[in-house]
């Protein structure tokens, strides 16, 4: 018997057994302990609730939700929002970013100051607070009557921001995305002499369908452009930007582009000179030099920490319900308040944020071994 | 015929600096005079609305928002609102001393030389453990002040030390347990961690503290506050846990063989060997981590605690002080910025240092 337990083997064996034993009775007891406290409240478990309508309006969402929805879809309509904010984010931070990061890398010591002096204030303060901070300065935006205007084209009022936006449908805009994917895989097939001639022809190309979906895809009376207008107390046509969306993008958006930077200052300083001297040697241009070695290997050094920023950031939109922007977070807390369906919409939440996070790694990830197997270094 | 090659003049004095940094080719001259003429213009603005057009004292309160500059007066008004939240008036040094001995005990954890296994721990075990007792009181005469009225910056800084000086043995436990030589307690771990690092800190806080209570028996629910800095912890556990792990894997093999080879017993070789070279090679990295933790704390106001962020809304919520939410976001901005950025300016500070020693 003592051979037993002093056996390496059956001690490396009892002790997983005993720590899945404690694991698995720890979930089993929480399951127990909820089920009878849900039960208690007269709360039925699974995930029937899914088809009852809500009861409560959502107040901002791309799909037409209402009072009327089934859960399902307000919150689809959430995870919606979460995207558009996330993406919208990650778009004009990593144009920023790259803005602040060759402005810290260049040679002019203004420049230089001002890059630095940006990162350092917006990395340092909460992303709560610059959140709170826009919506505050959004929101105290006089009413629409007195609204600032730009040109007559753009008004900025407490109700939000009024843009001119074309005249498109939804099924334009669908038309337009599908076009732009299948001139990205014509693109690929598609060899000109000059290789540098591929890009502009792509975006010759989009936006010569752009130019027909809007000529042709409206009726005869309608502008191109519709124009917001003052119609009594509000405002009519164009696209609104509601003060919760533009202060969650303001925010996120002007507190990712200082990290952000930072990654690609760091990708762009980690390339070595050497590499760099070797490419003048050759007598490449200097733009060459950047375009087919510095960019290049900058790249690939921080492909891994901005995907981590990009990821965070992703998680970081969660912010948006202490302003009242509702997106997939602030829908499933609603939810859980007015449904009492705690665990089964915990785990829609946990699911949503799982599934979103690992396309985004998963698809760095593609970029990452692509990029790796074209470079023979 | 020899031509003697004049070796060149190193070209030094302000006017050569000048030249180099700011009007080396047209375009950095047009830049810099661009800019910088931007630049002279929004500092001046600046200064005259923070300092020189500014009005500092609720005495002149009428004066505000009529063109004039900062009002500094709400921060003379609501500045202890803001700074000790709901605690008790006539208590509040002790929330300004307990706030100062956390302050101290993180200067303290700067010095190299406190940096053992064991002074370190034991200097933040003191340190939380007076913060704690100084502000919740009910001994030697002083009243009684549970956590339902901690507030302002003090709460703030309870979060952080609290989810600090928990979490980091939380997270050594779940780096060794990832690197266990057991495939199940790694893989478990490794997946839990994965988990939890997938997930907002918002939702994880947000299920501490509403979801928690249906889940678990009633004696066990402690209360909110409690729930949340745990969940916290957690969470900056499995952040942290990463970190440490990535230390350990940078200490060669060659060690752990000599210690088997000494018969030293597993915790003697974790303990001794190589959990202070894992602190040691991601000290930054470390302190990265307690960066981000100080601003995440701000998260806590949306599930309803009273933190600096939330008592910072509370001040210019009243109605009374309602324009003045510049001057309160940028008060708060500030005290961030000075706890932010003192600690990432040593840890970038540290890590120059490290990188010249270890060249």
């Amino acid at each position: 018997m003592t051979k037993l337990f002093t056996s390496q083997k059956f001690r490396r064996t009892a002790v997983q057994v005993l720590f899945v034993a404690v694991v698995a009775m720890f979930i089993l007891a929480t399951i127990i302990v909820g089920r009878t406290n849900i039960a208690d409240q007269g709360i039925a478990t699974g995930f029937g609730f899914l088809n009852q309508t809500t009861g409560w309006p959502v107040s901002f969402s791309l799909t037409d939700v209402g009072p009327r929805s089934t859960y399902t879809q307000v919150l689809f309509a959430g995870l919606l929002n979460t995207m558009l904010v996330g993406f919208m984010t990650l778009i004009f931070a990593t144009v920023l970013g790259l803005l602040l990061a060759l402005m810290r890398i260049s040679s002019n010591s203004l420049m230089k100051l001002v890059g630095t002096t940006y990162v350092e204030v917006f990395r340092n303060v909460p992303v709560i607070l610059q959140v709170f901070f826009w919506y505050a300065i959004l929101t105290h935006f006089p009413g629409p009557r007195q609204a600032y205007s730009l040109a007559d084209m753009a008004f900025f009022s407490n109700r939000g921001l009024m843009l001119p936006a074309p005249s498109l449908s939804g099924l334009d805009v669908a038309i337009f995305l599908i076009g732009c994917v299948a001139i990205g895989f014509g693109l690929k097939s598609f060899k000109p002499k000059k290789s540098g001639l591929r890009l502009p022809l792509a975006i010759l190309a989009a936006v010569a369908l752009f130019g027909v979906l809007l000529l042709t895809g409206r009726e005869a009376d309608v502008p191109l452009w519709s124009v917001p207008e003052l119609k009594g107390l509000r405002f009519v046509g164009g696209v609104s930007l509601k003060p919760e969306f533009s202060a969650l993008l303001i925010g996120l958006t002007l507190f990712g582009a200082s990290y952000i930077g930072e990654i690609i200052r760091g990708g762009l300083i980690s390339v070595d000179k050497g590499k760099l001297e070797a490419g003048s040697a050759l007598g490449m241009s200097p733009f060459q030099i950047n375009r087919y070695i510095r960019i290049p290997l900058a790249f690939r050094a921080m492909l891994p920490s901005l995907s981590n920023q990009y990821i965070w950031l992703m998680k970081g939109t969660t912010v948006g319900i202490a302003i009242g922007y509702p997106d997939y977070f602030a829908i499933v807390s609603t939810s859980i308040n007015q449904s009492g369906q705690t665990m089964e919409l915990l785990a829609l939440l946990m699911g949503g944020f799982i599934v979103v996070n690992y396309s985004i790694g998963f698809a760095m990830n593609l970029l990452n071994t692509r990029l790796k197997l074209k470079g023979r270094s | 015929m020899t031509t003697s090659v004049v070796p060149p003049v190193p070209k030094r004095g302000f006017g050569y600096w000048l030249k180099k940094h700011f009007f080396s080719t047209w375009l950095n001259s047009v830049i810099t005079v661009l800019f910088g003429a931007l630049l002279i213009w929004m500092c001046v603005k600046l200064s005259n609305w923070a300092i020189f057009d500014a009005i500092w004292t609720v005495d002149n309160k009428e004066h505000c928002g009529h063109g004039a500059g900062a009002c500094w007066a709400v921060i003379q008004d609501r500045g202890r609102l803001i700074l000790f939240g709901l605690y008790p008036y006539e208590e509040q040094w002790r929330s300004t001393l307990a706030c100062l001995i956390v302050i101290l005990t993180i200067g303290l954890s700067c010095l190299p030389s406190l940096w053992s296994i064991k002074k370190l721990p034991t200097l933040w075990v003191i340190g939380f453990g007076a913060f704690v007792l100084l502000m919740r009181g009910g001994f030697a005469g002083l009243p009684l002040v549970t956590s339902e009225q901690w507030g302002g910056l003090s709460l703030t800084i309870f979060i952080f030390s609290a989810v600090f000086v928990l979490g980091m043995p939380l997270a050594v436990v779940f780096a060794l347990a990832r690197r266990s030589s057991l495939p199940v307690i790694a893989k478990g771990t490794g997946l839990f961690i994965d988990l939890v690092r997938s997930l907002p800190l918002l939702t994880i806080l947000f299920a501490a503290a509403v979801v928690v209570p249906l889940l678990v028996p009633d004696w066990l629910e402690g209360n909110k506050l409690g729930r949340v800095v745990v969940a916290f912890a957690v969470f900056f556990a499995v952040y942290q846990a990463e970190i440490i792990r990535a230390g350990l894997q940078s200490t060669s093999q060659g060690q752990n063989e000599a210690a088997a080879a000494l018969g030293m017993p597993y915790w003697s070789l974790v303990v001794d060997i190589l959990l202070p070279q894992a602190f040691r090679n991601t000290l930054p990295s470390t302190i990265n981590q307690a960066v981000i933790t100080f601003k995440e704390t701000s998260i806590v106001t949306i599930i309803g605690f009273f933190e600096v962020m939330a008592s910072g809304n509370a001040a210019i919520g009243g109605g009374e002080w309602t324009e003045q939410f510049v001057e309160v976001y940028v008060f708060l901005a500030l005290v961030y910025f000075v706890f932010v950025f003192g600690l990432s300016r040593y840890g970038a500070w540290l890590e120059n240092r490290m990188r010249v020693g270890h060249a």
